[in-house]
C-alpha cells in the first residue's frame, strides 16, 4: 500500500497475560513521514501493542524490524535509544523533579561527568517550544502544574529524545481545546520532517483530521488496514465493535412541568478561584450535563457537591430544603442520597485489590449490617442483584476488582453506588477509556435511572455524549455557568460556540457564531 | 491492566487459590516443631508446648494490634513503651488500695489507649506520616517513665489479678494463652464481619477510594491506633504479672517480633491485605524459633543472626513483591 | 528573579533545618559556662564547638546515610546496626600494626589506612547486602533492614561480646580527627564538609543520583523513562552502608574502642529518622538533601545541649527531646489544615 519501505516493522507478534491473550499474531508497518492511527476498543490490544513496541513488556511470539534489522527491546531505555518514543496515556513524569529535568531524564547532558544544568537548561527551553509549552518555566516542579501542562512537558520529553518512531497514546485526552490544537500543529511539523507517528485516540474527529493510515484492532487481532477517508465513521466503527452500529442513545423522554421542588437545587456556589457563583436544578428524571472545554470548574462542582472541597460558600437544597454536605459520609446518608462516580476509577472508585465483593458492597455496608455487623446474606443477594442489573462480566465475586475490563470496572464503580439506591447521581466523565459496547450499556442505565425518578448530573469531556444523554446542558467556563441550554438547543454547534464563551455568553438561546 | 482482562479469565491460578505464606509459615511450623524435637526431648509435649504458648500470647496480643495498624498501610512503632507504660502505670495503679488494685488493668489499658488516641489522631487528622510520629510518641511515653520511675525499674509490683492473667492456669491451659485466644477471636470477628474491619481494609488498599465512598476514614485510623495502643499496654499489663514487675526495657523485644510475626503472616506491609490466621502463624513461628534458638548453647549472637537470616529466607520464599513489568 | 525563587522554594526544607540549628546553637552558646564565666574568646567558643562537631558528627553521618534510602521513598532500619558493626570492626583493624600477626605489619601510617578501608568496605557491603533483598528479592525496605540489622548486630556482639579495644589502636589518628585546625575550627566540621563537596554534591548532579530522586517521586514514571531504577536505589542502600561505616568509625575516634551496644545501634537509627524528619528530607521519597539531614542532625542534639545549659533534670531530657520531636513534626504537616480539596491529603 506504500512505495517507501517501512520504518518499523512488527510480524506475528503475540502477547499472553495469563491465560488471555492481550494480542494474537499482529502485523503493523510504519512509514516515515506518515501518521499511523490504531483504532479499537479498550481491551483491542492496542495498549498491548505500543507497549511491546516500546519495550515495556516482552513479546511472546513474532518479530520487530527497525530499519529491516531484527530488534529487541530489553526495556524502555533500550526501545528510546533505537529512537521509538511513546508518550503514555499514563503520565511518566516525575512530580517532584523539575520540567527541565524530566525532560532531559533518560539521557541529561553531561560536563566532567556531572549533569550539566546550563545544556538541560537550552535542551529543556528548545523542547518546550518546539511542543507549545513556552509559557512552562523549566524549573518548575512538575507536581505544581495542572494536568494539560504536563501533557504538554511529557510531549516536549519525547522531542527531545530526537524520536525517530513517536507513538501518542491518548496523548490528547487530558488537554484543553487550544493544546489539542497546539499538539496537532506539532503532530504535522514532525510529520513534515519524516518521523513516523502512531496515533491512538479515541476521538473520531481527532483521528479524520490526522491519520494517513488507519489500522483497526479487534479482540487483541488486527481486523484491517486501509487509507485515511477510505472508509465512512459507521464503516469503521462496525470493525471495532463487530456488529451494527445504531441508536447510540436512548431516546430522550418529553420534558415535563414539575410541581414539586427539585431534588438538587444550589444557589451561588463558590469555592475561589475555581468556581463562582454555580447555580442549578436538577429535578427528579432529568439528566443535567456540564459542558465546556475541561478544566473549567465542572470536576470541582462535583466534588464541592460532595462535599469533598473546603471552604465553599453558597447554598445547597435537597428538596427545597437547604442542607449541610461538609463530608462524602454526609452526602450518602438517606436524607441527601447522592452518589459520586469519580474521575479515576483506579484510585477513587475502587480498591483494585480488593474483591469484586467488598467493592461492590463497601459504599452500602451500613445497609446490610446492625449494630456493625454485616449480615453477610442480605449483602450476597444484594450484589448478585447488581451484577445481574448492570451485566457485570466478573468470574465469581471473589476475584479482585483489578482483574476486570475497564469497562467492567467502571460498572462496579456504578454498582456499588446503585446499591444505596441513591436520588441523585453525580458522573465524572464515566465513559473516559472504556469500550463502545460499555458506553452504550451506560447510556441506556442513565436513562433508566433518570426514569426511575434519579436527578442525574453528567460531566463528560464528549460533546456527543452531552448531546445524547441529557435534557439540558449547563456549559461552564472559568468556574462559571456562562450558558444553559435545553432540550433541541443542545447541538455541538452551541456546545462548541459556548464552551468558547464566543459572544459574551449569557444563557440566551440563540446561538453564536462559530469562528 | 484493562488489555489483560478483556474477557474474563478462565481459571484462576492455584497460586491464587491457595494461600501461598499461610501454607509456607505453617510448613515452617512443622518444620520448627521437628527441629525441635531433635534436639530437645520433650519438645512436643503438651505441656511444654503449652508453656510456649503461653510466652507467645503476649507477643500474640502486640502483633494483633500491629496487625490492624499494618492492615490501614501504616505502622506503629510505639509499641516497647507503651506496652511498658503500660505495665507501669497498671503497677503503680495498684498502690492505691482496694480501688487502685481493682482498677490496676483497666487502667494500665487505658493509659495505653490515651497513647494510641495521640497517634491515631496525629496519623488521621494530622496526616503526620505514622513512622514518624508513633516514633516520637514512643520516645514520649519513654521520657514520661523515665521521669517517673527515676530512671529505675519501679518497686511497684504487679496485682493478683495481673500475676493471674499473665502467670495462671486453668487447668493445664495457661490464661495468658485463653486471653490471647479470646482477643484472636474478636480480631477475626472484627476484620472478617464487621462494618469497621471492611473499612480498614479499604482504607489500607485506596484510601481515596474509601474516603469518597463516604467513610469515615479519618475516625477509623484514629480508633484503630487506639486499639493498638490498647492492645499493647495489655500486654504490658499481663507481662507485668508474668514477672511480677515492670521492667524498663521490658517492651524492647516486642516490635520487631511483632511487625516480622505480622508480616511473616502473609500481611502486606503496604496495607489491605492479610488475614488473622496468618498473624496466628507467625507469632506462633516467631515464638518457637526464638526457643530453639534459645536452648542451642550459642551465644546471643548466633540467635541474632540466625533471627535475621530466617525471616529474610522466609520472606523471600512467599513476601516479594510483584514484579513491575 | 524567578529563577531564584524555584531555587529557594527546592531548597526550603534544608534553610529552615539551617536556621533552627543556628538559633538554638546560638542560644545555647550564649548560655554556655564557659561563656558566660569568661565572654566570647576564640578558646571558649572553639571548645564549645570542637566539643558539640565531635558528638554532632556521629549522628549526621548516619542521618546521611540515611537520607540516601529515605530519597529513594525507602527506609533503612539497619544504619544503627552497621554503625555498631563497623565501630566494633574499626576497633580491631585501624590499629598501627596492621597485618602483624600474619608477618605483613604494615605499619603506623599504612596499617591504619587499610584498616579504614576495610570498615568503609564493610559498610559498604552491608548496604549491599540490603539493597540486593530489597531490590532483587523484591522485599520491602523495612522489613529487609529489620531482619538484616539483627544480623549485622549477631555479627558485632560475636566479635566483640564485652566491650574492649586493642592496644594498638591508632588513637593519633583519633585525636587528629577529633582535634580543631588552627585552634578553632573543629576537624570533625571541616571533615563533614569535605564529604559532602567530595561526594554528595558529585551524588547529586550525577545521573545516578538524580535517578535516586526520580525513582523516589515516582518508580513506574522512572521506569517508564528509562532511569537506570535498580542501579539507582542499589547505589542509595551502598552509600547508606557507606556513611553508617564512616559514623561507626567516627565512633571509634571517640571512644577508641569497640562496643556491641544494642541500645546504641536503635537509638542512632531512631534518631537518624528525626534528623533527617527535622531536616527537610520527605519520608515520601525524591525530596530533601544530605545536607538538610546533616543540620537537621545538628539541631536534634543541640535540644539536648540546650537543656543541659539550662539545668534541666536529666530525667527529663528523653521526654522533652521526644516532644520537641513531635511537635516538630505536628507542625511540619500543619500545611494540612490549609488543604482544601480534601481528596488531596491522600496524595
Amino acid at each position: 500500500m506504500n512505495d517507501q519501505v517501512p520504518l518499523f516493522r512488527m510480524e506475528g507478534i503475540s502477547k499472553r497475560y495469563g491465560g488471555v491473550r492481550a494480542l494474537e499474531s499482529a502485523d503493523i508497518e510504519i512509514y516515515p513521514g506518515r501518521v499511523h492511527a490504531i483504532l479499537g476498543e479498550n481491551g483491542a490490544g492496542k495498549s498491548t501493542l505500543i507497549k511491546v513496541m516500546s519495550g515495556v513488556v516482552p513479546p511472546d511470539e513474532g518479530r520487530m524490524l527497525l530499519d529491516g534489522q531484527d530488534v529487541t527491546f530489553a526495556d524502555p531505555a533500550a526501545a528510546n535509544a533505537a529512537g521509538i518514543v511513546c508518550i503514555f496515556q499514563e503520565l511518566s513524569l516525575i512530580p517532584e523533579l523539575s520540567v527541565a529535568d524530566n525532560i532531559v531524564i533518560s539521557n541529561p547532558p553531561k560536563r566532567f561527568g556531572m549533569i550539566d544544568r546550563a545544556a538541560q537548561r537550552r535542551i529543556a527551553e528548545e523542547a518546550l517550544a518546539g511542543a507549545g509549552g513556552d509559557d512552562i518555566h523549566p524549573s518548575t516542579l512538575i507536581k505544581d502544574l495542572p494536568l494539560s501542562r504536563r501533557q504538554i512537558v511529557e510531549i516536549a520529553k519525547a522531542l527531545a529524545r530526537k524520536p525517530r518512531v513517536l507513538i501518542l497514546d491518548e496523548a490528547t485526552s487530558a488537554l484543553t481545546a487550544s493544546d489539542v490544537q497546539t499538539v496537532f500543529g506539532v503532530i504535522k511539523r514532525l510529520r513534515s520532517q519524516g518521523v513516523a507517528l502512531l496515533y491512538i485516540s479515541h476521538r473520531m474527529h481527532e483521528i479524520t483530521e490526522l491519520a494517513d493510515d488507519c489500522t483497526v484492532f479487534r479482540n487483541g487481532r488486527k481486523i484491517a488496514t486501509y487509507k485515511a477517508g477510505s472508509k465512512t465513521d459507521d464503516e469503521v466503527v462496525e470493525m471495532m465493535i463487530g456488529r451494527e452500529y445504531h441508536h447510540v442513545f436512548p431516546p430522550k423522554p418529553e420534558p415535563k412541568a414539575s410541581a414539586t421542588a427539585p431534588v438538587l437545587e444550589v444557589r451561588n456556589l463558590s469555592w475561589t478561584p475555581r468556581l463562582s457563583n454555580v447555580s442549578l436544578t436538577a429535578q427528579a428524571g432529568e439528566v443535567v450535563g456540564l459542558g465546556g472545554l475541561d478544566g473549567q470548574g465542572q470536576r470541582e462542582l462535583l466534588l464541592a457537591l460532595f462535599g469533598v472541597l473546603r471552604g465553599t460558600s453558597g447554598e445547597i437544597l435537597i428538596d427545597g430544603q437547604p442542607a449541610r454536605i461538609n463530608s462524602p459520609l454526609a452526602a450518602k446518608s438517606d436524607r441527601i442520597g447522592m452518589a459520586l462516580i469519580p474521575e479515576d476509577r483506579k484510585t477513587e472508585g475502587l480498591m483494585l485489590p480488593m474483591s469484586v465483593r467488598d467493592n461492590l458492597s463497601f459504599a452500602a455496608l451500613n445497609r446490610f449490617s446492625r449494630g456493625g455487623i454485616i449480615d453477610g446474606g442480605a449483602e450476597r443477594s444484594a450484589i448478585d442483584d447488581v451484577i445481574k442489573l448492570l451485566a457485570i462480566k466478573t468470574d465469581g465475586t471473589a476475584v479482585p476488582a483489578g482483574s476486570l475490563s475497564g469497562g467492567n470496572q467502571q460498572k462496579v464503580v456504578i454498582a456499588k453506588w446503585l446499591m444505596r439506591k441513591p436520588r441523585i447521581i453525580l458522573l465524572n466523565d464515566p465513559t473516559r477509556g472504556i469500550d463502545v459496547g460499555t458506553k452504550q450499556e451506560l447510556y441506556q442505565l442513565l436513562r433508566r435511572l433518570a426514569d426511575e425518578g434519579a436527578a442525574i448530573i453528567l460531566y463528560s469531556t464528549d460533546y456527543d455524549e452531552l448531546i445524547g444523554c441529557c435534557d439540558k446542558v449547563l456549559v461552564m467556563y472559568d468556574g462559571a455557568v456562562t450558558r444553559t441550554l435545553t432540550g433541541a438547543e443542545i447541538t455541538e454547534r452551541a456546545l462548541i460556540g459556548s464552551a468558547l464563551n464566543i459572544g459574551g455568553g449569557g444563557t440566551g438561546s440563540e446561538t453564536p457564531a462559530v469562528a | 491492566m484493562s488489555e489483560m482482562t478483556a474477557t474474563p479469565p478462565a481459571r484462576i491460578p492455584l497460586s491464587q487459590r491457595i494461600d501461598v505464606p499461610l501454607v509456607t509459615s505453617f510448613i515452617c511450623i512443622i518444620v520448627l516443631l521437628i527441629i525441635g524435637s531433635m534436639i530437645q526431648p520433650g519438645f512436643l509435649s503438651p505441656a511444654y508446648l503449652l508453656q510456649q504458648f503461653k510466652v507467645g500470647a503476649f507477643l500474640g496480643i502486640v502483633a494483633t494490634g500491629a496487625m490492624l495498624v499494618i492492615l490501614l498501610g501504616q505502622i506503629d512503632l510505639s509499641v516497647p513503651w507503651t506496652l511498658t507504660l503500660g505495665a507501669m502505670m497498671a503497677a503503680a495503679a495498684s498502690t492505691y488500695g482496694v480501688v487502685g488494685e481493682v482498677a490496676a488493668i483497666p487502667f494500665g489499658i487505658l493509659c495505653g489507649a490515651g497513647l494510641g488516641l495521640i497517634n491515631g489522631v496525629a496519623v488521621a487528622y494530622l496526616r503526620i506520616p505514622s513512622m514518624i510520629i508513633t516514633l516520637a510518641i514512643n520516645v514520649v511515653a519513654q521520657g514520661l517513665m523515665v521521669a517517673y520511675s527515676g530512671g529505675f525499674s519501679p518497686r511497684d509490683s504487679a496485682t493478683p489479678a495481673m500475676r493471674w492473667l499473665g502467670s495462671g492456669n486453668i487447668g493445664i491451659v495457661p490464661v495468658a494463652v485463653i486471653v490471647w485466644a479470646v482477643v484472636g477471636l474478636l480480631a477475626v470477628l472484627l476484620l472478617r464481619y464487621t462494618v469497621f474491619g471492611r473499612s480498614i481494609y479499604g482504607i489500607g488498599n485506596k484510601e481515596a477510594a474509601a474516603y469518597l465512598s463516604g467513610i469515615p476514614t479519618q475516625r477509623v485510623v484514629m480508633l484503630t491506633f487506639v486499639l493498638a495502643g490498647a492492645l499493647s499496654a495489655f500486654a504490658g499489663v499481663m507481662l507485668a504479672g508474668y514477672s511480677g514487675k515492670a521492667a524498663q526495657s521490658m517492651g524492647d523485644p516486642y516490635l520487631l517480633s511483632a511487625i516480622a510475626a505480622v508480616v511473616l503472616g502473609g500481611t502486606s506491609i503496604l496495607g489491605g491485605r492479610g488475614k488473622y490466621v496468618g498473624t496466628i502463624a507467625g507469632v506462633i513461628f516467631i515464638t518457637l524459633l526464638q526457643s530453639i534458638l534459645g536452648t542451642l548453647q550459642f551465644g546471643e549472637y548466633f540467635r541474632q543472626v540466625a533471627y535475621g537470616v530466617v525471616i529474610v529466607a522466609m520472606l523471600l520464599l512467599y513476601g516479594r513483591d510483584k514484579v513491575m513489568r | 528573579m524567578k529563577d531564584f525563587r524555584f531555587w529557594l522554594n527546592g531548597q526550603r526544607g534544608t534553610l529552615v533545618a539551617l536556621v533552627i540549628f543556628i538559633l538554638m546553637f546560638a542560644v545555647y552558646l550564649s548560655n554556655h559556662p564557659a561563656i558566660l564565666n569568661n565572654g566570647y574568646t576564640v578558646q571558649g567558643v572553639g571548645n564549645v564547638v570542637q566539643t558539640a562537631a565531635n558528638k554532632g558528627i556521629l549522628l549526621a553521618l548516619i542521618a546521611i546515610a540515611q537520607t540516601f534510602v529515605v530519597l529513594t521513598a525507602g527506609i533503612d532500619l539497619s544504619v544503627g546496626a552497621i554503625f555498631i558493626l563497623c565501630n566494633v570492626v574499626a576497633s580491631f583493624v585501624v590499629v598501627t600494626n596492621l597485618g602483624a600477626a600474619w608477618g605483613i605489619d604494615l605499619g603506623p601510617v599504612l596499617g591504619p589506612a587499610v584498616g579504614i578501608v576495610i570498615v568503609l568496605a564493610v559498610g559498604a557491603l552491608c548496604g549491599a547486602l540490603n539493597g540486593a533483598i530489597v531490590i532483587f528479592g523484591r522485599l520491602q525496605p523495612i522489613v529487609t533492614t529489620i531482619a538484616t540489622s539483627a544480623v549485622f548486630f549477631g555479627i558485632a556482639l560475636f566479635m566483640r561480646p564485652q566491650p574492649g579495644s586493642t592496644p594498638e589502636f591508632a588513637k593519633a589518628l583519633g585525636k587528629f580527627m577529633l582535634g580543631k585546625f588552627g585552634g578553632v575550627i573543629p576537624a570533625s566540621m571541616v571533615f563533614l564538609l569535605v564529604v559532602v563537596l567530595l561526594i554528595w554534591l558529585p551524588f547529586r548532579w550525577s545521573t545516578l543520583g538524580r535517578a535516586t530522586y526520580a525513582v523516589g517521586s515516582s518508580e513506574s514514571a522512572s521506569y517508564m523513562s528509562g532511569v537506570p531504577v535498580r542501579r539507582a536505589k542499589f547505589l542509595a542502600y551502598v552509600l547508606a552502608g557507606l556513611f553508617s561505616g564512616l559514623g561507626g568509625l567516627y565512633l571509634t575516634f571517640v571512644t577508641s574502642s569497640g562496643q556491641a551496644d544494642q541500645a546504641a545501634a536503635g537509638g542512632y537509627t531512631l534518631n537518624s529518622i528525626a534528623a533527617v524528619v527535622l531536616g527537610g528530607v520527605s519520608l515520601f521519597g525524591g525530596r530533601g538533601s544530605a545536607v538538610g539531614a546533616i543540620f537537621g542532625a545538628l539541631a536534634f542534639l543541640t535540644i539536648k545541649d540546650l537543656l543541659f545549659v539550662f539545668n534541666f533534670d536529666p530525667l527529663w531530657q528523653p521526654l522533652f527531646q521526644g516532644v520537641v520531636l513531635a511537635l516538630a513534626v505536628a507542625i511540619g504537616s500543619a500545611r494540612l489544615f490549609q488543604v482544601r480539596n480534601r481528596l488531596e491529603v491522600f496524595g
